[in-house]
């Protein structure tokens, strides 16, 4: 292979004057980890809701759940984050489409809606999978027990069935930290988007990747980690995640 | 809010959008899935084979694959594939591979780690009984995933593995860094000519929408028909 | 210039017969076995490669290209010669060269020593400085005007590059925007998205141009860097195909012939929208045409 292998281009000053390559694929790192972690937290907190909406009784609930979910998940995130950057500020009012426009840090506001939009589509499917799997018992027991619905979720439903879907939503969230990858399309400039500036800067295609690849790894590594400590922490004696 | 729209720009791009676009997305979400499904098979069962050396090897691949963003997997092999090429042919310089050939290698690799988790699922779910009856049937190993487990366990996966044929056709829009004309990129080629963004992003929405949407139905339905069947 | 044009093509002839005698190598040997040539083209460098109405890529960089590959298939005395395209971004063209996707880059590529160490360029085609496009109405006249703003360019250019420079030494705060394509860039300049777009100056004048409102821009006095020369781009260390290609070139330019493709593609209207960019060669540019040089230092190129 005539390619020429240079891997102590990583301690070479970066153009970008704030410091050696490694310290700009490592900003991208920060960036693609505060994506993701804002992404995730608009997924849970809207896939929740939809995914609760999905298992209530009234048909209205669970058909816009069900609307939401579809919509959400038969686009690509590609399309979807295209929409929301280019599309959405042009059919608003013209000042907000430029206020929205000019806002600093655009491409991150949108990646981290966009994306957690996107992903709430699933976590919602994997909440109502959750719920679905509990005994029906339960939900009877605590109607019994004088509970309203909203009470019922709150303290019987939502505890267990987030106990069950651990493990999917562990995946979900290492989905959304690839996902945010797909950001550089909007000019974010996360861990993949400083890998290819890297490669352009320094001509040094595959040192580049090979380090975004491994820092990639290392981050899946310290998630699934991190998660199982947390199953465990939380786990319910006697149930399956309890062991 | 419509007024200033020019619409007509959809209308005058169809056929390049169509003939060239959406037929560079489905012939390679077709043959992805393809080549996806038996790759994504073979690695399944080197998982299940038993032996610890393979085991591992498929399950590393497994994993690499999954931990990383498709858009750095694009990229990766974009400018890798020539030299892998190369290095297989024995060739004394890299094998031109060309935009579509390369998309197809990194979607296939890409996507075979994901077959392979629900492949890998479908032979699980199959009773141990079987196989062992097969056994004792006389049949060998070959015979016994060709004839008895792997049928099964395809059929019992179908509607895992379409779903992912859809997730597949949605990704594939991401060959767009790389300014392959597939449907978005051919939407986006004549969006960034005639500066005319709103118009062919919410065509391109629309149309994925629709196919994805009219797919997973069919997938719905046919979920229902296998599970009336069993 | 007649008569330089006839040593052009006797230059080449002798370099052919030579190359001829020994054994094959490199681009040209692989051009011979596939009977095939695959171009690199852009979307978006108008009017240098870009694709036209039917998507078709055109341009003054791909005509001299059907010149450079009609020269090559001269030269390895083929019958038939298949062009293949294969699309380009800035930031894919060096690497696809490098792993063989494409032989020739055809389109807006500026030659300057860093990239030297990985590639090699052919005679000059144009000559352009990096610039930066902005609404007349956002009242930005320097450099130092963007500081704090959005500002967008074409990642993988020597222009974002420059911009990410200029942004450091000065300690300006720009938030760099990277696009994909020159298009895009200027897209979000007339969308708002940024405040300006830092690209070559040429490539900015046809975007204005081929804009539906060109009165609402200024181009910036202000330039990034001198005006760099554009070549054709090829992979390094293949000599024998360099020769072929900056005979082709240097015949093409001395002969009169590069002039009235220049005219084609600047002077005259354009496809897709039959616009006419009224761009008059430069003198710096008619005197390479005429004494042909594959410099990168932008001081080399003087008026006549």
């Amino acid at each position: 292979m005539n390619y020429h292998w240079n891997w102590s281009i990583f301690f070479e000053p970066a153009p970008n004057g704030t410091g050696s390559y490694l310290d700009m694929l490592l900003s991208g790192l920060v960036l693609t980890i505060e994506t993701a972690l804002c992404a995730w937290i608009i997924a849970l907190v809207f896939g929740s809701v939809v995914g609760v909406l999905r298992t209530l009784p009234s048909r209205t609930a669970s058909w816009v759940g069900f609307a939401y979910v579809e919509f959400f998940r038969n686009m690509p995130l590609l399309v979807q984050l295209f929409i929301w950057f280019f599309v959405l500020p042009e059919l608003l009012p013209r000042s907000w489409g430029l206020w929205l426009k000019q806002m600093p840090h655009a491409p991150f506001y949108t990646a981290a809606i966009g994306i957690g939009l996107f992903m709430s589509a699933r976590v919602a499917e994997q909440t109502r999978a959750g719920i679905n799997s509990l005994p029906r018992g339960q939900k009877l027991a605590a109607t019994a027990l004088g509970l309203t619905t909203a009470q019922t979720y709150a303290y019987v439903l939502l505890p267990m069935a987030f106990r069950i879907i651990m493990p999917p939503l562990t995946s979900e969230f290492l989905s959304t930290i690839k996902n945010t990858s797909v950001a550089i399309t909007i000019g974010l400039i996360e861990l993949t988007g400083e890998a290819r500036a890297m490669q352009e800067f320094s001509f040094q295609v595959f040192e580049a990747f090979t380090a975004a690849t491994v820092l990639y790894l290392l981050v899946n590594i310290v998630v699934v980690t991190a998660m199982r400590v947390l199953e465990r922490a939380i786990a319910v004696p006697g149930y399956i995640t309890g062991k | 809010m419509f007024e200033s729209f020019d619409f007509d720009v959809i209308r005058r791009s169809l056929a390049y959008l169509f003939f060239d676009g959406m037929t560079f997305t489905l012939t390679l979400t077709g043959l992805a899935a393809l080549g996806g499904l038996i790759f994504g098979t073979l690695i399944a069962l080197m998982r299940l084979s038993g032996l610890p050396l393979l085991g591992r090897i498929a399950g590393l691949y497994v994993d690499l694959m999954r931990s990383l963003p498709l858009v750095l997997v694009i990229f990766w092999f974009y400018f890798l594939v020539p030299y892998i090429g190369q290095w297989l042919t024995g060739s004394s310089r890299p094998v031109r591979v060309g935009a579509f050939a390369s998309s197809l290698v990194t979607f296939v690799l890409f996507e075979a780690a994901y077959f392979a988790e629900i492949m890998r699922a479908g032979i699980q779910s199959i009773s141990k009984g079987q196989p062992a009856a097969a056994q004792a049937l006389g049949l060998t190993y070959s015979q016994t995933m060709r004839y008895i487990v792997l049928p099964q366990a395809f059929r019992n996966m179908v509607p895992v593995l379409l779903t992912q044929t859809i997730v597949l056709f949605q990704d594939t829009s991401l060959v767009y860094v790389l300014s392959i004309p597939d449907f978005l990129g051919a939407a986006s080629k004549v969006a960034q000519r005639d500066g005319r963004l709103v118009e062919m992003y919410l065509f391109a929405a629309a149309v994925y929408f629709i196919i994805s949407c009219v797919a997973s139905f069919g997938v719905r339905q046919l979920q229902s028909r296998i599970a009336v069947m069993r | 210039m007649k008569c330089l044009g006839m040593i052009g093509l006797v230059l080449a002839a002798c370099i052919g017969g030579h190359a001829n005698a020994e054994e094959l190598t490199g681009t040209l040997k692989k051009i011979k076995e596939t009977g095939a040539v695959t171009i690199g083209y852009r979307d978006s460098s108008i009017p240098f490669s870009y694709l036209d109405d039917v998507q078709k890529p055109v341009g003054f960089a791909i005509d001299i290209c059907y010149r450079i590959v009609d020269a090559v298939k001269h030269e390895l005395k083929l019958d038939k010669l298949a062009i293949e395209f294969n699309p380009v971004t800035s930031s894919t063209r060096i690497p696809l060269l490098a792993n063989g996707t494409i032989d020739l880059e055809c389109g807006s590529t500026t030659n300057n020593a860093d990239r030297l160490k990985q590639v090699s360029f052919t005679n000059t085609h144009f000559l352009t400085a990096t610039r930066f496009v902005s609404k007349k109405s956002s009242n930005l006249n320097s450099i130092d005007d963007l500081k704090g703003k959005s500002v967008v360019s074409t990642s993988g250019t020597t222009n974002i590059k420059q911009l990410t420079e200029a942004n450091a030494a000065r300690n300006l705060g720009i938030n760099i925007i990277p696009a994909k394509e020159h298009g895009e860039s200027f897209l979000m300049v007339e969308t708002d998205r940024a405040v300006a777009a830092v690209l070559d100056d040429i490539l900015l004048a046809s975007f204005v141009a081929g804009s539906k409102d060109p009165d609402a821009y200024v181009i910036s006095r202000d330039a990034f860097s001198k005006p760099e020369p554009y070549g054709i781009m090829m992979r390094k260390d293949d000599p024998a195909f360099k020769k072929v290609v900056d005979g082709a070139t240097a015949a093409l330019y001395t002969s009169g012939e590069g002039q009235k493709l220049y005219d084609k593609w600047f002077m005259q209207k354009i496809p897709p929208k039959g616009l006419n960019l009224n761009a008059p060669i430069s003198a710096e540019l008619r005197h390479e045409f005429a004494v042909p040089s594959d410099s990168p230092d932008p001081d080399s190129y003087k008026a006549m």
